[in-house]
């Protein structure tokens, strides 16, 4: 368990490099940020004074270096338009955006496992086919329109619920269900295969021969075999659920770091950009990492990979 | 009777014919009696007719402006006209014609990106699916860095550096989709290297691209053709949130995303504008789910869950 921990450690460091550098990068090709940060119509005079202010006339390697220094240190940055250091401004709005990630993952859950489990429990009756439309549906849904559709209806038609902002939990309610029901399909259709194959299996067999309760072989042999699998993309889920949050954010006016993101980019505020996406990749890398050793610490057989 | 059929025929030596079905028989049976398939391929043919024959269903130009037309609501409220049947946007534009000149931007888009995909996907998946050893490791360690990065945030972000316009667009998102593309065919790569014919092809001394060309590549078609329909719904989805989002398709083009955004102030009163493209991309995505799903079953019912 240690040397899979160690080596799974070992890969998780060498991605989370990888993809600081492909981030770095990423805003470098687009286009010349000293030109983005100048600003339209800037002389040829300010766009040069910007290069050397913010060192982009030097080599790129040596950029990355410094720039990654100093992320290791947790200094990202300072606004160019606020003066205000990025990093205390991530922390800020990361809270917004994992209560929304967490809350909506715990909706998608809540929703899909009992769901998978009925559909597995009873294949090809009513169930299995209202779960299965509710996960084609989650699939084929536009996450930005799902939320839409939910401002007119509870928000403007029935006046139930607050349509935008960040301020109470009522203000979470409509978000967490459009993103999370994006999470829905993937994680029923895993728990459903997944107790579908424990409960065809040998053990489960053995226990009804012996006489125990349903309910018991269901949540205590079946469920708990099925389960570890859907931790795992749990975890994956989440991380992607805080990737797409900015569409969201967007729709509910959101005060999150998607929300933060996409002013950002509108403004050119490259550090900015570069931070967040760092951040968010780095959660993912984070998130997989966990999941992995939860899935090794559950099943030996994984750890010899 | 031709020797098609004749072949098919055996003699149980009870005097009976018995006639087994041609596997096109058996496929085509299985085609008609696998409900998602029919149905999702018929909404894929409407919307591509839809598409093809855009001048002609189209009652208007899509780009005239007519001021004194602005927001005439569709034909089933008391206010509509059977001469603007969805209604008119808020610069007085025809949204039936917008509607069926945007599934050709969807559907060019979505297929575009598609194909960039397949090809960035397809190379990667078959060199770790065919060399293995190290080959194989880097290439899975691509496309976990691929997977650490937030799509949707880094297509904005070099939309938005880059500018918008539908070439960046698909190029965008083509090389940012293709992890599903890789994963599959390294993965069914990986089974086929292993079966007898190739081993036979290896051994009869056949040059690697033959083997690749000749052995592996015609049985990856299948699995290409299933990821590829899937992919189109995903690029589609993800086109229309950078379009909502206004870092996608630039105005006047009508793009159902850009088409939702531009109508999101308006909805309260009017909330055709949102419902009536969203719908539209719903049934697109959902078709074309519903088609890959299918066609999935039909061609592998062993492989289905």
């Amino acid at each position: 368990m240690l040397i899979y921990t160690l080596k799974r450690l070992g890969l998780a460091i060498l991605v989370t490099v990888s993809v600081s550098f492909v981030s770095f990068m990423l805003i470098r090709v687009s286009g010349d940020p000293a030109i983005a940060l100048a600003g339209e119509g800037a002389s040829q005079e300010e766009i040069e004074f910007v290069r050397v202010q913010y060192g982009f006339d030097r080599p790129l390697i040596v950029q990355y270096i410094e720039w990654a220094g100093r992320a290791l240190q947790g200094d990202l940055g300072e606004f160019p338009y606020l003066n205000q250091p990025v990093a205390g401004m991530l922390k800020e709005r990361m809270g917004v955006t994992m209560t929304l990630g967490i809350s909506a993952l715990t909706f998608a859950m809540v929703l899909s496992i009992p769901l998978g489990v009925l559909a597995a429990i009873r294949p090809n009756t009513c169930i299995d086919r209202v779960a299965l439309a509710i996960s084609v549906m989650g699939q084929a849904m536009p996450s930005f329109w799902f939320g839409l559709i939910m401002i007119i209806f509870f928000g403007v038609h029935l006046r139930w619920l607050p349509i935008s902002g960040s301020d109470t939990w009522k203000h979470f309610l409509m978000p967490t269900v459009a993103l999370g029901y994006y999470a829905t399909p993937a994680i029923m259709r895993l728990v459903r295969s997944g107790m579908l194959e424990v409960l065809a299996s040998d053990h489960i067999r053995t226990s009804r021969a012996k006489g125990l309760r349903w309910p018991k072989i269901l949540f205590k042999h079946a469920l708990r075999n099925a389960i570890i699998p859907v931790v795992a993309v749990a975890a994956v889920q989440l991380g992607f659920m805080l990737g797409g949050s900015i569409v969201i954010e967007s729709v509910f006016a959101l005060n999150g770091l998607g929300n933060l993101a996409w002013v950002s980019i509108s403004r050119s505020d490259l550090p900015v950009v570069q931070a967040i996406v760092l951040m968010l990749a780095t959660i993912y890398v984070f998130l997989t990492f966990v999941s992995d050793l939860i899935n090794a610490f559950f099943d030996p057989r994984i750890r010899n990979m | 009777m031709t020797q098609a059929t004749s072949n098919n025929k055996f003699d149980s030596g009870l005097g009976l014919d018995v006639v087994f079905p041609t596997p096109g028989q058996i496929m085509r049976r299985r085609m008609m009696s696998h409900k998602g398939f029919i149905v999702g391929g018929i909404m894929v043919l409407l919307i591509f007719l839809m598409a093809v024959f855009a001048p002609v269903i189209a009652p208007h130009d899509p780009f005239h402006q007519d001021l004194s037309l602005r927001m005439i609501p569709p034909v089933w409220n008391e206010k509509g006209t059977w001469n603007y049947p969805l209604g008119t946007d808020n610069l007085g534009r025809d949204y039936l014609s917008r509607l069926v000149y945007g599934c050709r931007i969807s559907l060019l888009i979505g297929f575009s990106c598609m194909m960039i995909a397949a090809v960035i996907g397809a190379m990667l998946g078959l060199t770790a699916g065919y060399f293995g050893g190290k080959l194989d490791m880097i290439v899975s360690f691509i496309i976990t860095v691929r997977l650490a990065l937030p799509a949707v945030l880094v297509a904005i972000a070099v939309v938005a550096l880059i500018g918008g316009s539908m070439k960046i667009v698909i190029l965008v998102l083509g090389c940012l989709i293709w992890d599903r593309f890789a994963v599959i065919l390294r993965a069914t790569t990986k089974q086929i290297r292993a079966i007898d014919y190739v081993q036979a092809a290896q051994a009869a001394g056949c040059s690697v691209l033959r083997v690749i060309v000749m052995e592996i590549m015609p049985n990856l078609f299948n699995s290409l053709v299933i990821v590829a329909t899937l992919e189109i719904g995903r690029a589609i989805l993800l086109e229309e949130a950078l379009s909502f989002l206004g870092m996608g398709v630039q105005p006047p083009t009508p793009s159902w995303g850009l088409m939702i955004s531009e109508g999101k102030d308006m909805m309260l009163f009017n909330p055709y504008l949102v419902t009536i493209p969203g719908a539209a991309l719903f049934i697109l995505v959902l078709g074309m789910n519903l088609f890959g799903d299918g066609l999935r079953d039909v061609t592998s019912p062993e492989g289905r869950s």
